[in-house]
């Protein structure tokens, strides 16, 4: 896996960056049950975003892109958090179950609008998706009719602030995800679809793919994604907001998916990289509090750091600022041993 | 003997693993067109590279007019009067033909393009070419063949001392090539030095005064075409007897199976037409471009949707609205045009191979890891696919190689119908012989073939029966008997089939 190379020595490197201002970072312990540690609050408060990026690396591969993700979030968590707060009881098990189905269900159908409108309709990506991103912030403000709706449910909380087995909730859910689309797409045939519908469509149409109906699954499964995302966002917080919900995740998404090694011009993509991708995004964010960069220039530090991120991504830049200072590399360093570049 | 405008002497060039170029000599004399021969994977495309700087060499040097040259990139190249145009058309098909000719050196007064001035220039420089057409009209409003032309009158109008062209014919008809070959006529006497690649021997024969040789990375010769007979450059090319090429020149017995497709006044973006094809029968069609073979190749297989008439096939009556629906009938198509409707370029060898049967398995059924390998395996060595590594990327093999990629896919279909659009076009030799060779065999095992092509020996060859087209219509549908020729051929397309 070398193409993963660069991604992970980035996170390791951010990491390494937190223990210097952080002594305990890598500390991890069991309390009450519970795992705790700076490691684990990166995975629990990333969750969320690895499952959007998750989805949106499937859409990236058919060379489309989801920009509706961020109001999919806040749509789904306010669906779910109106549907509780109506409950008899909103600590009812089944009571919590249905509102979910229902707030995943519309997620999915949004998807299906998304992929109608792209692959039958024949919108361009950004365009069809830039619909449901404006106009899904005012569906959630309808639905939660403007106001925060806030619950008090305990089996709804547990979704983005509970422990199953030592571990959070929302990394357990995250695992079973990725599990899944690593299966459907790597054991089964999906991902050479996919891949191939993204590397040449017109090439795979005359192949026999069923390429809309493939499409309009993918963009489903995006906004499925995105839904699930929404519960754990809303659940964490035991509210509902429709207008800040989910905002702008849909940027950290597409570049945690790019960073990841994914091309925006579609065909290969890879979910570990993306895996990896939003870990750095998160765990940059996490940095940005420990090292105590003041509130007003969080935004401007993070865009140096993500610049400079892609930059090191890219092997055209590596070739031309590397190439003049470094000595030609042996053909093969052992595993493990230290490599020193002269200048 | 008049001093070369150009002369690279012992030339090398290594990639990772391959030695492209090794010790190669070649001159360019001016006045002359020079035809640079050899199979695919000679050196032919990292010869022309080296000379228009998109490579750099390992060894050797390079003289233009006298002076010795290294070009950092192709803009120093062309600078220094060397002007290319390559075999995949290189312009941007949403600028207009005006726009295109004169990209990034576009006329300008008081320092803002002076578009009147751009499109009067053009329209004078491709009436030069008997072409008159609307320069103001985006590139893709016009076919393969015009493009091609543009691309053309660009280099010509660069003031090259030097023009290269790549495969320039490969997509043009008959008229078409006579008009190319009417300017290069006329350029040559204005003391240009013409490189000419070519594919089509008769073409080399009419038209080139000399060539080189190249065969493995490796200098064969240089000759007068005058003095080297066909059979001798085709030998020097590959290096070992065309046996083969010759078995296949006995006519094939008419077939007098089943029918297996019976259109009867199907039509769409063709005029209606009737034609049957029988199991283990190869129909050739025949037709200028553009004359409506690839239409009737599309309605065939779903790929476009029939306006009128029916289509039967194995007996039962179809409408075919998606390539998915024929492919469920045992039909498969390999489209002229790979690069936009058959490679994906980033895909490997194997995935590419596999694309068709995994579509028709769909996703949940992935073919078993093994019988991949098997059947990648299997295909790669019959149709003798080079470099044998399955993993590869399908982009970096060589056009011939991956027309065998593509054929392949669609063999392991196993299909009833086999539809092949200019199969060889642009392929070397050798990897033209195996392709008829296969063609023969599968219609020998009972598979029916619809042959299309340019090249009306090779239609003559193959088919037992010949559809002539002319104009998107039909004209004509000939049994291949002894009486039936590249002349009977001909005609029959120039008259349109009324005698």
């Amino acid at each position: 896996m070398k193409r993963l190379a660069w991604p992970a020595g980035i996170l390791a490197a951010l990491l390494l960056v937190n223990l210097i201002f952080t002594d305990h970072f890598f500390q991890i312990e069991i309390k009450e049950g519970h795992l705790y540690g700076s490691l684990i609050d990166i995975f629990r408060f990333g969750a969320p975003l690895i499952l959007v990026a998750l989805g949106m690396t499937l859409v990236i591969a058919t060379k489309g892109i989801d920009l509706s993700v961020g109001s999919v979030v806040a749509i789904s968590g306010a669906m779910a958090c109106l549907q509780i707060s109506t409950l008899p009881s909103q600590d009812s098990i089944g009571g919590v179950l249905g509102a979910i189905g229902v707030a995943l269900a519309l997620a999915v159908a949004l998807g299906v609008g998304n992929g109608f409108l792209v692959a039958i309709v024949g919108i361009q990506p950004i365009i069809a998706t830039l619909i449901l991103m404006v106009a899904g912030r005012g569906l959630a403000q309808l639905i939660t009719d403007g106001q925060i709706i806030t619950i008090n449910s305990d089996p709804y909380k547990l979704i983005g602030g509970g422990y199953w087995l030592t571990l959070p909730f929302g990394i357990i859910i995250v695992a079973v995800v990725l599990a899944l689309i690593a299966f459907v797409t790597r054991r089964l045939a999906l991902g050479l679809l996919i891949e191939s519908v993204g590397g040449n469509a017109e090439a795979s149409r005359l192949s026999g793919i069923r390429s809309h109906g493939l499409l309009i699954v993918v963009y489903a499964f995006c906004a499925l994604c995105a839904g699930i995302a929404g519960l754990m966002i809303s659940s964490n917080v035991s509210s509902a907001d429709g207008n800040n919900a989910g905002l702008w995740i849909e940027l950290d998404a597409i570049l945690a998916v790019v960073i990841g090694g994914t091309s925006l011009a579609g065909g290969r993509f890879s979910l570990g990289g993306t895996v990896l991708g939003a870990l750095i995004i998160q765990t940059l964010t996490t940095t940005i509090y420990s090292i105590g960069v003041p509130p007003e220039t969080t935004l401007l530090f993070k865009a140096l750091v993500v610049t400079i991120v892609c930059l090191l991504q890219s092997p055209a830049f590596r070739a031309k600022v590397f190439r003049s200072r470094r000595k030609p590399a042996p053909p093969t360093v052992p595993a493990g041993e230290k490599v020193t570049v002269r200048t | 003997m008049a001093e070369a405008i150009l002369r690279m002497t012992g030339i090398g060039k290594e990639f990772p693993g391959v030695r492209a170029l090794d010790g190669v000599d070649f001159r360019l004399l001016p006045g002359e067109v020079h035809a640079l021969m050899g199979e695919n994977g000679a050196g032919k495309s990292t010869l022309i590279k080296v000379l228009t700087g998109v490579y750099s060499i390992d060894s050797g040097e390079i003289e233009l007019a006298g002076n010795r040259v290294a070009f950092a990139g192709p803009l120093e190249a062309q600078k220094a009067g060397i002007s290319t145009v390559y075999q995949e058309v290189n312009l941007c098909r949403n600028l207009s033909v005006a726009e295109n000719v004169f990209i990034g050196r576009e006329p300008r007064k008081f320092g803002r393009i002076d578009w009147r001035e751009m499109r009067r220039r053009t329209s004078d420089l491709l009436r030069q070419l008997d072409l008159p057409i609307d320069v103001a009209k985006p590139l893709s409003h016009y076919s393969l063949a015009i493009q091609q032309m543009v691309a053309i009158a660009r280099a010509i109008d660069i003031d090259a001392r030097v023009l290269i062209l790549d495969e320039p014919t490969s997509s043009l008809d008959a008229g078409e090539v006579a008009q190319l070959f009417r300017v290069m006529r006329r350029l040559k006497e204005q003391g240009i030095a013409i490189l000419f690649v070519s594919h089509f021997l008769d073409q080399i024969y009419e038209i080139a005064d000399r060539m080189t040789i190249l065969r493995n990375g490796r200098l064969v010769g240089e000759y007068v075409t005058a003095e080297l007979p066909q059979v001798e450059l085709v030998g020097k090319m590959i290096g070992r007897e065309l046996a083969e090429l010759e078995r296949l020149d006995e006519r094939p017995p008419a077939r007098t199976s089943d029918t297996l497709v019976e259109a009867s006044e199907l039509g769409g973006r063709v005029a209606p037409f009737s034609l049957t094809i029988r199991e283990g029968e190869v129909v050739g069609l025949a037709g200028l471009l553009g004359s409506g073979r690839t239409e009737i190749a599309r309605l065939l297989f779903g790929a476009d949707h029939a306006a009128t008439g029916t289509l039967r096939i194995g007996g039962d009556q179809v409408t075919l609205r998606t390539p998915r629906a024929a492919m469920a009938r045992g039909v498969a198509f390999c489209s002229e045009n790979r690069r936009e409707e058959g490679l994906v370029p980033e895909l490997t060898v194997r995935e590419n191979l596999i694309l068709a049967l995994q579509a028709r398995r769909g996703w949940s059924r992935p073919v078993p890891r093994k019988k991949q390998d098997e059947l990648v395996a299997k295909y790669i060595k019959a149709l003798n696919i080079r470099p044998d590594n399955p993993e590869m990327l399908i982009r970096n093999l060589s056009g011939g190689n991956q027309q065998k990629v593509l054929l392949a896919r669609w063999l392991i279909l196993e299909p009833r119908l086999l539809i092949l659009d200019e199969p060889t076009r642009g392929i070397d030799v050798g990897a033209k012989a195996e392709i008829q060779k296969l063609v023969v065999e599968l219609s020998d095992g009972g598979m029916a073939v619809l042959f299309i092509s340019a090249e009306l020996d090779e239609v003559l060859r193959l088919s037992h029966k010949v559809a002539v087209l002319r104009d998107r219509r039909l004209v004509a549908e000939l049994p291949n008997d002894d009486t039936l020729t590249t002349d009977v051929l001909m005609e029959t397309i120039a008259s349109g089939g009324a005698k």
